[in-house]
């Protein structure tokens, strides 16, 4: 890349490149806000991150040399995007697991039992009360007690 | 050899108060950086001797329980973030990378300056927070008690954010020099173990500490703007801050030891003139413990409201992380086993450190144990496994390579008997503070109580009177360190006879570090096939 | 030509020769990078927290961000990048002016972006659709909507911060490159300047998605 005086010969994409990738990008905008609008339920963020990786990548491989780059580069960028997805799906396991606030009610061990008497009515009440449960009623996505 | 100083060095060379303030030399920047960071420690230090005295008796003694609660705080605050996490890498890392890579300088001279300002701009503003009243949050600054107490958290988190930036400059300096600036002929198999250490720890520096910077913005806007993020009032979640203070705090413990190790290999190589059993393995032990370092901070929240299921996980990769640390206690003992051992300061540092690192690493393999934890947590077992790690660990290490490298530095030997006095003292001071809060904690005695049931006190005035012995060997190595300006021995350019390139040049070094650019024909530690002999008189 | 090429190359002294400063600063550029994709990482892990935890209350809070505005955003950004990498290209070139108008295109178009995002600002403001306590907007279903907002103020603050970083260094390149300080034998601060800005692009490339278009 740089000739025997020193002389930094750079490596000059073509203009219809630079154009190209933004013209896919603007589509691919374009696709994403269409197919936000068609409900497909849980897949919406799968196709809605999937097209985002994808102009993620087209703009680092091209927009910023990536591709035609050393490959300790591109290492050192899916190395990090790991390691917050590691940091991002670790904590996951801890907010989305989070067990009831009353286990036994959640999951009874003897249904017939005393002590669900008084327990069923104090934990009923609270467990309304609190918006910021996970399994809050007003939004449930997932089944109480799992 | 010499018996006089090199008439053109570092130190002298350009002169003026504007020439240091203004300096791209990496040496210049490294010895600012370390004499803020002593004084660091002896501020941090004297906080921790205020409290061991409080701990004298049960009941309040010379302060309230509200002081205490602000001096656990700060001596754990300046400790971490003012002192240990820039003690290696910017103090002595800054001095010595480059020397021992055969470079002229860090990658980016003036990022380094710039970290160096960045640092004291924290400290001052760290200073402050101090001085108009402090924090008493712990230096974990947990929610929800940070977002509501009226004590001065945004100032001191803020102070914190900005010497975030100073360590990730550093980090990323680091890295950058490793890559680019070898000198001909240094693979990255013949670099000292003390540059892979380095670069492990650069690489934590960078990929961990942005984390703390978005968690203190977090906390500093939810003090101010409320945003709820951290309150469970408004749908937020208060763990969600330990999480995220974690994810960098862990592997900030990782930032604290690994140069430490680092410089544990180059102690352990030249004071038993014996080259490293395992070099490769001991060079990989350091990635690996930067990398895994990252997968466990969930340990610190066990009991904290965590799920089972995350905390499983977390037990399982914390004892996972002990293996890389083993490997290489154990090829350090396997170095020492047969060589030629010479007992003197720097390497008596080094052998507290086998000792203590590894009673402090072994209990933080009792604390990852789900099961035990829940009786450990938070009591005084965690204060003195941490004490281990950290002190008997990490300033343990920075200690003797304080030692080690000084006569580089300045050109002439610390007293060698005070040093040796020094470090016996501190020794028996360290164990004698913080062995007996195993105890305690193992008995119940809960961390950050002003007060304690009168069980306890026969153990705690222990403790006192151990940090007692500890600072007299603090002071005893002050005055021996601080002899060499006086009437210290000249060095010469090779005290130790030791085989990596910064013993080549000149004590002080010039400010270009090497007369010619140094060409590797041996390993840094390869003492089996070499032999350099000793500049120092009598050695 | 060579005597032009190693004035304006300006090799510092402790690098062994151009290329080494050169691929020298593109790492240290690309750590710093690293260290930003971690810095909003953890907002992106508030988010996925946050709307993992009340998924319904997200969608109903993001009708209130504007379909039409964030997408003219996300082109005006994709654009400036385009107009970014084209700077480049003419300065690799030594073409001096299509680089100057280049640059400019480019801090135009950031501006327009911000100038946007004020106004979005602003309605929100108006609604009291605001983070955390000042939320005082009663037409979204879902319990504490305040999070969304939490949320969507510090990912688009802190974005918005980062444009106006990129904004600053755009312009101190077009000073420097009127002055003819670069050529194609030296432009490493107008591609470092380049590669901040396309992460900067990337980020929004997942924001919008994200917060304006929750399925």
């Amino acid at each position: 890349m740089s000739s025997p005086s020193g002389e930094h010969k750079p490596h000059v994409l073509p203009l219809r490149i630079y154009l190209g990738v933004g013209a896919i990008l603007l589509a691919l905008t374009g696709v994403t806000i269409a197919v936000s609008f068609v409900p497909l339920g849980p897949f919406n963020i799968v196709v809605a991150l999937t097209i985002a990786v994808i102009k993620a990548l087209l703009v680092a491989f091209v927009f910023m040399h990536l591709y035609y780059d050393n490959k300790l580069y591109f290492m050192l960028l899916a190395s990090t995007v790991l390691f917050l997805m590691i940091f991002i799906g670790f904590t996951m396991i801890d907010t989305m697991e989070r067990a009831d606030l009353y286990p036994e009610v959640g999951t009874p061990i003897h249904s017939q039992a005393a002590m669900y008497d008084s327990l069923a009515a104090d934990s009923g009440a609270t467990h309304h009360e609190e918006g910021e449960a996970p399994i809050s009623p007003a939004d449930t996505t997932k089944p109480a007690g799992h | 050899m010499d018996n006089a100083l090199p008439l053109h060095n570092y130190l002298n060379e350009p002169r003026g108060l504007k020439s240091w303030l203004f300096t791209h030399d990496h040496k210049r920047i490294g010895i600012m950086y370390l004499w803020a960071i002593l004084a660091a420690f002896a501020l941090g230090g004297t906080f921790a001797l205020l409290i061991r005295f409080e701990l004298l008796r049960p009941g309040p003694d010379i302060m309230t329980a509200e002081t205490y609660n602000k001096m656990f705080t700060l001596h754990g605050a300046i400790m971490v973030f003012l002192f240990i996490i820039p003690s290696v890498p910017a103090a002595l890392g800054n001095f010595i990378l480059p020397l021992m890579i055969g470079a002229k300088d860090v990658a980016f001279p003036r990022l380094n300056l710039a970290s160096w300002y960045i640092y004291v701009t924290g400290a001052i503003l760290a200073l402050y927070s101090i001085i108009s009243g402090a924090v008493d949050t712990g230096w974990t600054f947990y929610t929800p008690y940070s977002t509501q107490t009226t004590t001065h958290v945004i100032s001191m988190t803020f102070a914190v954010f900005i010497l975030g930036f100073s360590s990730i400059f550093t980090g990323l300096n680091f890295i950058v020099t490793v890559h680019k600036l070898r000198a001909p002929g240094m693979t990255w198999f013949k670099m000292p173990l003390m540059v892979w250490a380095l670069y492990a720890t650069a690489v934590i520096q960078v990929l961990a500490t942005p984390v703390l910077g978005i968690t203190l913005v977090l906390l500093i806007f939810e003090r101010l703007f409320h945003i709820g993020i951290f309150d469970p009032a408004m749908g937020g979640d208060p763990v969600l801050y330990q999480h995220f203070f974690w994810f960098y705090s862990h592997p900030a413990v990782y930032i604290m030891i690994l140069p430490g190790m680092g410089i544990i290999s180059e102690l352990i190589a030249t004071f038993s003139r014996k080259t490293i059993f395992g070099y490769r393995f001991v060079a990989f032990s350091s990635i690996a413990i930067a990398l895994i370092g990252f997968f466990v901070w969930g340990h610190h929240m066990f009991v904290a409201g965590q799920s089972e299921a995350a905390a499983m996980v977390f037990s399982a990769l914390t004892f996972l992380v002990a293996i890389p640390s083993a490997v290489k206690v154990f090829n350090w003992m396997t170095t020492l086993y047969k060589g030629q051992i010479s007992f003197d300061t720097p390497m008596l540092y080094a052998l507290w450190f086998m000792c203590t690192f590894t009673i402090g690493g072994l209990t933080g393999i009792f604390l990852g144990a789900l099961s035990v934890d829940v009786h450990l947590h938070d009591t005084y077992f965690v204060v003195a496994h941490f004490h281990y790690v950290m002190m008997g660990g990490a300033v343990m290490a920075m200690l003797g390579g304080l030692h080690y490298w000084w006569p580089k530095m300045f050109g002439r030997m610390y007293n060698e008997t005070l040093g040796r006095i020094a470090a016996v003292l501190i020794f028996i001071g360290f164990n004698l503070t913080f062995f007996p809060q195993f105890i305690l904690g193992a008995q119940g005695m809960p961390r950050r109580y002003f007060d304690y049931v009168p069980e306890f006190t026969s153990l705690h005035r222990l403790s006192t009177y151990g940090s007692w012995v500890m600072a007299t060997g603090f002071i005893c190595m002050a005055i021996s360190l601080f002899s060499a300006f006086r009437r210290g021995r000249i060095a010469g350019n090779n005290p130790w006879g030791a085989l990596s390139l910064e013993w080549t040049t000149t004590s002080p070094p010039p400010v270009e570090n090497f007369a010619e650019t140094p060409i590797i024909t041996h390993g840094p530690h390869d003492y089996d096939q070499i032999i350099v002999p000793s500049t120092l008189a009598g050695r | 030509m060579s005597q032009t090429a190693s004035h304006s190359a300006h090799v510092a002294h402790h690098f062994a020769d151009a290329e080494q400063q050169r691929e020298s600063a593109k790492l240290g550029m690309w750590i710093f990078l690293l260290t930003e994709i971690l810095l909003f990482g953890g907002l992106f892990c508030a988010y996925a927290i946050y709307r993992a935890w009340y998924p319904q209350m997200f969608y109903n809070a993001h009708k209130a961000l504007d379909v039409t505005l964030g997408g003219i955003n996300t082109v005006v950004l994709i654009t400036s990048s385009v107009t970014m990498a084209l700077a480049i290209r003419s300065m690799q070139q030594d073409k001096r002016r299509a680089t100057i108008i280049n640059l400019a295109l480019t801090l135009v178009l950031a501006g327009v972006f911000l100038v946007i995002k004020f106004f979005e600002y602003r309605h929100k403001f108006h609604l009291g659709q605001l983070p955390g306590m000042y939320y005082t907007y009663t037409g979204i279903k879902g319990s504490n909507p305040h999070i969304f907002f939490s949320v969507y103020f510090m990912m688009t603050g802190l974005h918005g911060f980062h444009v106006i970083g990129g904004m600053a260094m755009i312009s101190w390149l077009l000073i420097r490159t009127a002055r003819g300080e670069f050529s194609s034998a030296y432009y490493t601060p107008v591609e470092m300047t380049g590669l901040y800005w396309h992460l900067v692009d990337m980020i929004w490339i997942f924001l919008f998605p994200l917060l304006y278009l929750i399925g």
